[in-house]
């Protein structure tokens, strides 16, 4: 992606986060850093969705009520991110235009919902760890250790070859198969260390596994099989 | 435990099909319109009859809800369904969305209905990508089958839009949603007004949780008297309750309101990790509810009141478990971190407080810390809660008093320890 053809440098003041207090302690360095989301300092001088995308975009906005196009903006920032790898400042003013609404307006979306990736990711993976306490009580720990090691000691920093990234993200809604990671469009789920290990080298090999339950259990179904309901898994019915 | 026979969520694992015909199989669909001809307000009355209390947290009761909306008002009326489900340890919607999606559009019809909508959104959250793919190509289904849209087979016209959000918490919070929806940052709007006064768009609408919905077919088919049978006084019906943390085997299950919550983890989820004496505390109805000491647990039902009395809640029906090898002060601390991430920031004592309460316990997690800090903490709690725009602020400051009244002594003999190592390097 950094080879984009046309780069452009964003104001140097765009990255100034970091309190320089020598009080500050570094939970509260860590808060302030993560509170703080902004463009990044480089980014490519044009955005365009592609006409498939574009098509698609016209639709989504007319789902909505006449004058009501501005609901489309998540979406659409969506579309663009998927298309461009990531959350691109051109991308933002693109569609505030399709939209008719002040740039500000995307910025504050882009910034404001934390999917949105404001810097570019890893091109093969961009993995997200959930760290909540429920997934924190089966072990997501060991999981960002591991992140640690393999792709880069901070969360979104690149690894050396630039094919993976990661961060720490709250409960992605799968709790009771914790621990769980999301990568772009699936979580891979039941982890613990070595089958999180697995995952990580099928990305790498360009294998990836099959995403849900790395167990082998069906959804949140308890493993070993359902205690309720137990012919449903065989047959499908009205009565039961 | 709940008999197969009154089971809402039949393919709650999918095991069998999640499309339109396979949800046929199961009864989805089968006479929706007779139950549309008997009118608005046989649907409302029969709601209210079922006695079903919102699945989304509040437990407000559903049918009592729609009858807020204006019944002759020249703004168009709308349905919200809240399938943001974000909150930690209580996702269950997530199941029905992906596993029976009929389910819940049948509901969304039959509720658009009885409160006069003829457009409603599904507000689902970003992180959820193929629950939504599942979604809307259920939606396209009842589509093109005629069972929604314009001039369909029920009789009533109804357009469902399938909105999603992009990794939001606080758009799980009802008028946060309705802004995420106009295309704005979603911060919690100011109430009154109510949403059924001016909800999206500024017109009347009414805003419910996917379980909710979703149970709307069945207690209709069946009668509202069916579901008030099943489940203890003021807690009628049956539930979802996902359990997660320190089971043999975490699991989503449906279940009767007011089952014990030994028979719930015994029965389905394997038991407490190294036997029931091995309980520490449970945290029940997701992370914004006090967690209640395994002495509390013995003979705990899991229903509105018996978690109300206990000052704490069943919320969205879940229980988070953790056994004797759980910190409690790091559990907590990790869930004040989570709201101090997804506070919205436009109330201050919501904004710093989530904050300041995150990084005193840090500290404290690692007995860094005095123990008059431990009064001030939960003083500074009672000054963050009932004081912000939205709950939560409430949801932030609970589960840090549920710490303190109950874990006083572990955090005290933190700091203890604490002291005495320093002590003994000093020396
Ligand atoms: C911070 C916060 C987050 C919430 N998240 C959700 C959610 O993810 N899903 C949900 O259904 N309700 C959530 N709620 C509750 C909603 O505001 C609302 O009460 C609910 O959707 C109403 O539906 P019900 O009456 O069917 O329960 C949340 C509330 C707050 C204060
Ligand atoms: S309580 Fe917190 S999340 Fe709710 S409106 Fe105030 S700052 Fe936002
Ligand atoms: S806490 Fe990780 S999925 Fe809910």
């Amino acid at each position: 992606m950094c080879a984009a053809p046309n780069w452009k440098k964003l104001g140097g003041a765009a990255r100034t986060i970091v309190a320089s207090d020598a009080e500050v302690s570094p939970c509260f360095e860590e808060v302030l850093a993560l509170a703080v989301r902004r463009l990044y300092p480089e980014q490519p001088l044009r955005f365009e969705f592609t006409s498939g995308n574009l098509a698609w975009a016209k639709e989504t906005i007319a789902k909505y009520p006449s004058g009501k196009q501005a609901s489309a903006v998540i979406s659409l920032l969506w579309r663009a991110q998927e298309q461009e790898g990531w959350c691109t400042e051109p991308a933002i003013r693109a569609v505030a235009d399709m939209l008719g609404m002040a740039y500000i307006r995307v910025l504050e979306v882009a910034t404001f919902y934390t999917m949105f990736q404001l810097q570019p990711v890893g091109s093969t993976a961009h993995i997200q760890v959930c760290g909540t306490t429920p997934c924190m009580l089966r072990g997501s720990e060991a999981v960002l250790e591991i992140c640690k090691e393999r792709i880069a000691e901070n969360p979104h920093e690149l690894s050396r070859d630039g094919r993976f990234s990661w961060e720490e993200v709250e409960c992605l809604g799968c709790c009771a198969n914790a621990p769980v990671v999301m990568i772009a469009k699936d979580t891979y789920e039941d982890l613990d260390p070595e089958l999180f290990d697995k995952v990580l080298h099928g990305f790498e090999k360009g294998t990836p596994p099959k995403p849900g339950s790395q167990i082998g259990r069906q959804a949140s179904c308890p493993l070993g099989g359902p205690t309720t309901l137990k012919d449903m898994v065989k047959k499908n019915a009205a009565k039961v | 435990m709940l008999e197969d026979k009154d089971r809402i969520f039949r393919n709650l694992y999918g095991f069998q099909d999640w499309r339109l015909e396979g949800a046929r199989a199961r009864g989805a669909w089968s006479d929706t319109k007779a139950l549309i001809e008997k009118g608005h307000d046989w649907i409302i009355n029969e709601v209210k009859t079922s006695g079903l209390r919102g699945r989304g947290g509040a437990g407000f009761p559903t049918g009592l809800k729609w009858s807020f909306m204006p019944k002759n008002d020249p703004r168009p009326s709308y349905l919200v369904v809240n399938a943001d489900e974000s909150e930690p340890g209580s996702c269950k919607d997530r199941e029905i969305i992906r596993h029976d999606p009929h389910l819940l559009i049948e509901g969304i019809l039959l509720a658009s209905f009885g409160i006069r909508a003829h457009t409603a959104f599904i507000y689902i959250r970003g992180e959820f990508v193929r629950e939504r793919e599942h979604l809307q190509t259920a939606v396209d289904e009842a589509n093109a089958a005629k069972l929604i849209g314009k001039n369909n087979v029920n009789g009533w016209d109804l357009d469902i839009i399938v909105h999603h959000g992009a990794g939001a918490y606080i758009c799980g919070e009802e008028t946060a949603l309705l802004e995420s929806i106009e295309g704005k940052k979603g911060m919690p709007r100011l109430k009154p007004p109510f949403p059924a006064a001016c909800g999206v768009y500024g017109a009347p609408t009414t805003v419910n949780n996917v379980e909710s919905i979703a149970s709307v077919p069945d207690i209709l088919r069946r009668g509202g008297a069916w579901f008030a049978s099943l489940g203890v006084l003021d807690s009628a019906g049956t539930k979802l309750f996902q359990i997660s943390g320190h089971v043999e085997r975490p699991c989503v299950v449906e279940e009767e309101m007011g089952i014990t919550l030994r028979e719930l983890l015994d029965t389905h989820a394997g038991g407490v990790r190294g036997g029931w004496d091995n309980l520490l505390a449970i945290i029940p109805g997701g992370s914004s509810m006090p967690l209640i000491r395994a002495e509390q647990c013995q003979d705990l039902t899991l229903d509105f009141d018996a978690l109300a009395k206990l000052k704490s809640g069943l919320g969205t029906g879940c229980v988070i478990v953790m056994d004797k090898t759980t910190d409690p002060i790091k559990a907590i601390t990790r869930i004040a971190y989570f709201y101090k991430h997804e506070s919205c920031g436009q109330c201050t004592p919501c904004r710093e407080g989530t904050g300041w309460m995150y990084r005193v316990l840090e500290r404290m997690q690692r007995g860094e810390a005095e123990k008059r800090e431990i009064d001030l903490l939960f003083d500074v709690t009672k000054q963050v809660e009932s004081h912000t725009i939205c709950a939560l602020g409430d949801a932030a400051a609970r589960p840090v008093q549920g710490l303190i009244r109950n874990f006083r002594d572990v955090i005290e003999e933190r700091i203890d320890q604490y002291q005495a190592a320093l002590k003994e390097a000093a020396e």
